[in-house]
């Protein structure tokens, strides 16, 4: 039976054409709207946990600020750590392993093309083992390097199949390095992270004797705490220690120590006031769309008045008006829905498309779950027939006699 | 002796129009008999719309009984009276009241839907009816795309979908021409001798009154004469 009310609410929607239309607009521009941007939040979430999340939440970087210029993190700036407040570091309570990280623009040179790159350092003994297990490190091919290695660089995924040197470089090729030769013995699998797919790992004695690199001057240190609970106790402890090393008051720090888990709630608090205006903006033009389907079945009550009454004389129940009206505006809402799930979705990968084209950036990504699908047509669905409860009551309760007596 | 189908007991309407009340029917008393063919007359304002409502369970009396086979159904909720609607009484009206969004095949099927029968009976039985009313051929058009004629059929069509046994007719021949007219009268004589129908027609017009047996003249909300013309 319900089939055949929703086959005679398909048949009404149809035969008021444009103004079902028009009465859509507003759900498909507040469901288009939900859609793309939590699509494209999520995507961008989704891909910024791709750059941090290899780190583990036991993981804090430190690293000097203040005045930096452009360029890799913790590079460029007017005072850099020093490795002997790397060593200072190390024997903070509560530290298990740290090591010095060397960051280091630059000119990668292969089949006769020249690109600017970022070298990073891998630390070497013991470390070693520490730092590929924090950063979950694998070849995909060749393999990741040796203390002995000099003149050997492991290169991230995008090296493999980058067009800017006209052809991809493999396991044995020669690159040159700042116009020192080098072979790559590994390509590092996909991580999906900007820096670890391009970047170009060298051994960090390598960084000092062959690039030139400063040993004083340490980018980042890297710190593994030995108790996960301890992570903000020893976060303290290094903001203390530098603090008096660095001679800098509280809340004047030229430096950050940071945990990828402060990174990340930093960011989903700045996408969540996106998305919060953004909900606003939606929850307007839905509020919008519901009054106007409301409109609508209102409208429609009045028009098929009579009909109603037609219908209850040849022994339609109040429950069956009642359904038929409820059923249309519920289709209107999903209708709309579905029209702004797709939109939503055209926008959001439309857009990442063209990030990628244009910027040349994976950053905007877009992702569209079935959840999000699914929970989007079940709201419209849910805010039409909301809408229409009143219109669809009012039509069931009309009175036959004076329904039938109707002009319309 | 044939058994008391529609039995109106001293029945009263009263409309409150502003401040003023308004009886449309004062102490109608009026009884119909099984297979009876009855035509309701009388001028406009005697109350023989009111009667039509009382008579097809649509509308509820102010006072009096009406008793539909022998079951007092005067004070039953709008839910109960549609559902003894649509079993028992078919509606054909002067306006044809198809649904326009509807073909004639769903039009006819719809008193049937809300009785929740099945969609194959209800196929078989609606596409019976339209054969029976000789539009076997336009099952699938809509009304717009039918005549006035046709669409009445249609009409008449409904009214027997769920085998009523009384066919409660407003004015069915008002909005047609003489001839196409008097073919409708036709089925319904045909649907009242052939298949025992119970048939009360409303109309103002004398030339189509005479199809039926018998004859109640209203007037200010009372039965003023009854003619029998079967002589009964």
């Amino acid at each position: 039976m319900l089939k055949d009310y929703f086959i005679y609410s398909v048949r009404n929607l149809k035969n008021r054409g444009l103004r079902s239309w028009l009465t859509m607009i507003g759900i498909f521009i507040g469901i288009a709207a939900v859609v793309s941007l939590i699509g494209l939040g999520e995507g961008l979430r989704i891909t910024v946990m791709s750059q941090f999340g290899f780190l583990g939440p036991d993981v804090l970087g430190v690293q000097a600020s203040g005045l930096a210029f452009a360029g890799p993190p913790g590079t460029g700036v007017v005072e850099p750590l020093s490795d002997e407040i790397a060593d200072k570091i190390r024997k903070v309570n509560g530290v298990e392993a740290s090591f010095n990280r060397y960051i280091e623009s630059v000119t990668v040179e292969f089949n006769d093309r020249q690109e600017i790159g970022i070298s990073g350092s891998v630390p070497e003994g013991k470390n070693r083992k520490i730092f590929e297990a924090m950063v979950n490190l694998k070849a995909e091919e060749g393999r990741l390097l040796k203390d002995s290695d000099t003149k050997k660089v492991v290169l991230g995924n995008n090296f493999k199949d980058n067009d800017d040197f006209g052809k991809g470089i493999r396991v044995g090729d020669k690159v040159q390095i700042n116009g020192i030769d080098f072979e790559a013995v590994g390509i590092l699998e996909k991580k999906g992270s900007f820096i670890f797919d391009n970047v170009v790992l060298m051994n960090e004695r390598t960084m000092f004797d062959v690039i030139g690199v400063k040993k004083e001057e340490v980018d980042v240190v890297a710190v593994k705490v030995d108790n996960i609970n301890n992570v903000n106790q020893v976060k303290k402890n290094i903001d203390k220690l530098l603090r008096k090393e660095r001679d800098v008051k509280e809340g004047e720090e030229n430096f950050q120590v940071q945990s990828p888990q402060q990174t990340l709630e930093a960011l989903n608090s700045t996408l969540f006031a996106v998305q919060l205006f953004v909900y606003i903006i939606a929850a307007i033009s839905l509020a919008v769309g519901g009054i106007g389907i409301m409109n609508n079945m209102y409208t429609s009550v009045l028009e098929r008045t009579k009909e109603i009454g037609v219908m209850k004389s040849i022994g339609a129940k109040n429950s069956a008006i009642f359904t038929i009206f409820f059923v249309e505006s519920g289709l209107l809402g999903m209708v709309g829905g579905i029209i702004g799930i797709i939109l939503g979705m055209i926008f959001a990968f439309g857009l990442s498309a063209a990030g990628r084209v244009f910027l040349g950036s994976e950053l905007i990504q877009a992702s569209v779950s079935l959840f999000l699908i699914f929970g989007a047509l079940l709201f419209s669905f849910t805010l039409g027939t909301a809408f229409g409860l009143l219109p669809a009551y009012q039509a069931s309760k009309l009175n036959p006699v004076d329904s039938l007596r109707s002009v319309k | 002796m044939r058994k008391s189908i529609i039995k109106l007991e001293n029945v009263w309407k009263t409309y409150t129009m502003g401040n003023v009340e308004v009886n449309a029917l004062q102490g109608l008393n009026l009884e119909v008999k099984e297979g009876e063919f009855l035509a309701i007359m009388g001028p406009s304002g005697s109350g023989k719309s009111t009667a039509v409502n009382m008579i097809g369970c649509l509308d509820v009396p102010t006072k009096g009984r009406i008793l539909l086979d022998a079951h007092d159904i005067s004070k039953l909720g709008e839910s109960e009276l549609a559902q003894i609607r649509g079993r028992k009484i078919g509606f054909i009206f002067q306006q044809f009241n198809l649904i326009p969004t509807l073909t004639a095949l769903e039009n006819v099927a719809l008193p049937i839907v809300f009785q929740s029968v099945d969609r194959e009976t209800r196929r078989k039985r609606s596409t019976e009816l339209l054969e029976i009313v000789e539009l076997g051929d336009r099952m699938e058009h809509k009304p717009t795309e039918l005549s006035g004629g046709q669409q009445q059929r249609v009409a008449i069509a409904r009214a027997l979908a769920n085998n009523p046994e009384v066919i409660l007719a407003d004015e069915p021949t008002g909005n047609l021409d003489s001839s196409t007219g008097e073919t409708v009268m036709s089925f319904l004589q045909k649907l009242n001798r052939k298949e025992g129908k119970t048939i009360i027609l409303v109309t103002h017009d004398k030339n189509v009154a005479t199809h039926a047996d018998r004859i109640e003249f209203l007037k200010d909300g009372k039965i003023i004469k009854s003619l029998n013309r079967k002589g009964g």
